[in-house]
């Protein structure tokens, strides 16, 4: 551990915009606290159409995760350390959602698999049906969640390098077993770290949601949108769901990130 | 079975072919970027040649001629690397990276531990099992990544440069469980360390700019080098010409007066070698009177305790040429020796032996 006495290097006025910096994220927090309706608190917050949000909030969020994790991870991998034309082009659009406002995702979602999208009338007519359903939430979820778990495993994996692949491999190990036994394994902190990301992303997601789902109460009202929807009617409740999902958000990434700290981190060389 | 192997990578000017015997342990010896690891790359598949072929036995590694494209992958090719790095698998303790091997064979969970607990206990590293790489010693890891390539049994083992990362004190007892495990193996080590070339192989292959420089038997190489690098390596000082009845003649006229190998005529106008240790030379201010044979001027390049005699590296009149001379530190200090001066170096001809190319 490098002891905290050594010289920094940091000029003192950098703490100053570091302070307004820190400053920016907290006191909007701190003042919506202070909006909240104690008192009232708990039967917000319980209120059928809360817990409804707030379960297919999470519900959708868990299982965009997964299906990132399933999509992400292959790419990850073939954009790391695959070798084909169109590599870099893939890349940038692979990343696009990241800048992207997700109403264009959720309008571009709309025209791939609504009724009449470029997919959405073949299902059609295999009787599937993807918009305005929870399946077009969990699609849009995963739309602007999925560059952040790639983006996060590429750069583990570029930094792990590949030679213990090739060791590996004169060891006798097929491509798949390399994969499961050894690069997995190294880049699972870049792989948990991703997750956790894009599972805040998706519990947060909005528009494209919006846009492409609907806000069908139990179906396809997330969280996000119930306290949009309540924030005309009721800000008491709003801000009190408002609340619950900072306190998920701040958990999720808090008890991964507290987690992975504490532990010796793996040193990967190139 | 033998291994045999002739492959070219034109974008590293590399082209070479070697072949192994059955048991055989080579050294590959030679300057950094000569090409050594691009060769162990070749082998073990994780570099294309744009030319070649290699097989171990029956078994074919890579065809690539005009019309043939052939290439197994590095998992089917039971070519072992150990690299200069241990590089074992960081989330496996030391009983499972030597485990992967045998695992990755097909064999059960308990059966790859009963031959990894095997070949740990040849590396003398049976009680460093259960433990992370982490918490091992760069000895303790390189003997366990040995134990790791063994345990696949590879029909060629390949190790790069195995002992170079390892502190003085770690060296000697890996380099004698190399010793006793590459007995009777086909092995190619990478190495600049001359002690490795002498414990360990049978043979050895000096490469240079990505190609065969000279080869022969380990004893033969460093006693009779022929190549720079391996004079280098053996301590001796190296000049190279064409053979003259009492010696060599160098490309600059000058005549280079030594012994010639007793058993062996050579044929005036034969390229050879006069090799001659840096012991043999004795350094001079100014004119020598009494007229040595052996006698040219240099220009000192460096100074550098070596032992306990001072070794002077000296540029000769072909501007390629470094020869080196030790002498007393009472020597240099009354001749007053620094860079940059230019003194003359007499060689012993009794001491220079010369030898055809």
């Amino acid at each position: 551990m490098i002891k905290r006495s050594g010289y920094h290097g940091i000029p003192r006025w950098i703490y100053v915009i570091a302070a307004v910096g820190g400053l920016l994220m907290v006191l909007p927090l701190a003042a919506m606290l202070l909006r909240v309706n104690w008192p009232q608190f708990i039967p917000l917050i319980t209120s059928e159409s809360s817990l409804a949000a707030l379960g297919l909030s999470l519900r959708t969020s868990a299982a965009s995760t997964a299906l990132c994790v399933v999509l992400g991870v292959p790419l990850a991998l073939v954009l790391a350390r695959g070798e084909f034309p169109g590599q870099r082009l893939l890349r940038s659009f692979v990343l696009l959602p990241l800048v992207l406002p997700p109403v264009v995702g959720g309008l571009a979602l709309l025209y791939t698999f609504g009724r009449q999208g470029l997919l959405g009338k073949s299902l059609e007519l295999a009787g599937i049906q993807i918009a305005f359903s929870t399946s077009a939430v969990v699609l849009a979820q995963t739309f602007v969640a999925l560059p952040f778990l790639v983006v996060s495993l590429e750069g583990a994996l570029r930094s792990a390098g590949s030679r213990y692949e090739a060791v590996a491999a004169t060891l006798g190990a097929r491509p798949t077993t390399v994969l499961r036994r050894v690069t997995l394994p190294l880049v699972l902190p870049g792989l948990a770290s991703g997750a956790v990301l894009s599972f805040a992303r998706s519990l947060g997601e909005f528009g494209a949601t919006l846009t492409f789902a609907g806000s069908l109460e139990g179906i396809t009202r997330t969280l996000p949108l119930e306290i949009y929807l309540q924030r005309e009617v009721d800000a008491d409740a709003a801000v009190a769901l408002s609340l619950v999902l900072v306190a998920v958000a701040v958990a999720v990434v808090g008890l991964s990130y507290g987690r992975r700290r504490s532990s010796t981190p793996v040193e990967v060389q190139p | 079975m033998s291994f045999e192997l002739q492959a070219s990578v034109r974008a590293r000017n590399f082209d070479m072919s070697i072949s192994l015997a059955e048991g055989e342990t080579v050294a590959i010896l030679g300057p950094n970027g000569a090409g050594k690891s691009t060769l162990l790359g070749v082998i073990s598949g994780l570099l294309r040649p744009d030319a070649g072929t290699a097989r171990i036995g029956d078994k074919e590694l890579f065809k690539l001629d005009g019309d043939t494209h052939f290439w197994s992958p590095p998992h089917l090719r039971g070519t072992a690397l150990l690299a200069q790095e241990a590089l074992l698998f960081p989330h496996l303790n030391a009983l499972d990276n030597v485990a992967f091997g045998p695992r990755s064979a097909g064999a059960s969970k308990a059966a790859a531990r009963k031959t990894a607990q095997h070949w740990l206990a040849e590396v003398e590293a049976l009680p460093l099992s259960d433990r992370k790489p982490s918490r091992l010693s760069g000895g303790q890891a390189q003997r366990v990544a040995v134990a790791r390539a063994l345990a696949a049994q590879p029909e060629l083992l390949l190790l790069d440069e195995p002992m170079a990362a390892l502190d003085i004190h770690a060296a000697p007892l890996l380099r004698r469980v190399l010793k006793r495990v590459l007995r009777d193996r086909k092995a190619i080590i990478v190495t600049h360390d001359i002690l490795d070339a002498y414990m360990l192989a049978d043979r050895v292959i000096v490469v240079e700019e990505g190609h065969i420089a000279e080869e022969g038997p380990t004893r033969q190489v460093l006693e009779r080098p022929r190549s720079h690098f391996a004079a280098g390596l053996a301590g001796l000082n190296l000049v190279a010409g064409t053979i003259a009845p009492e010696g060599i003649t160098t490309p600059d006229g000058r005549v280079f007066a030594g012994q010639h190998d007793p058993d062996w005529s050579p044929l005036p106008g034969q390229a050879g070698v006069a090799a001659f240790p840096p012991s043999s030379v004795s350094v001079f201010l100014g004119d020598v009177h009494g007229s040595p044979r052996n006698s040219f001027p240099v220009t000192i390049t460096d100074l550098e305790p070596y032992g306990d005699q001072i070794r002077v590296r000296a540029s000769g009149v072909q501007p390629a040429q470094t020869l080196s001379a030790d002498i007393t530190p009472a020597a240099s200090a009354d001749l007053g020796l620094v860079p940059g001066m230019e003194v003359r170096f007499v060689v012993k001809s009794a001491l220079v032996s010369v030898y055809p190319a």
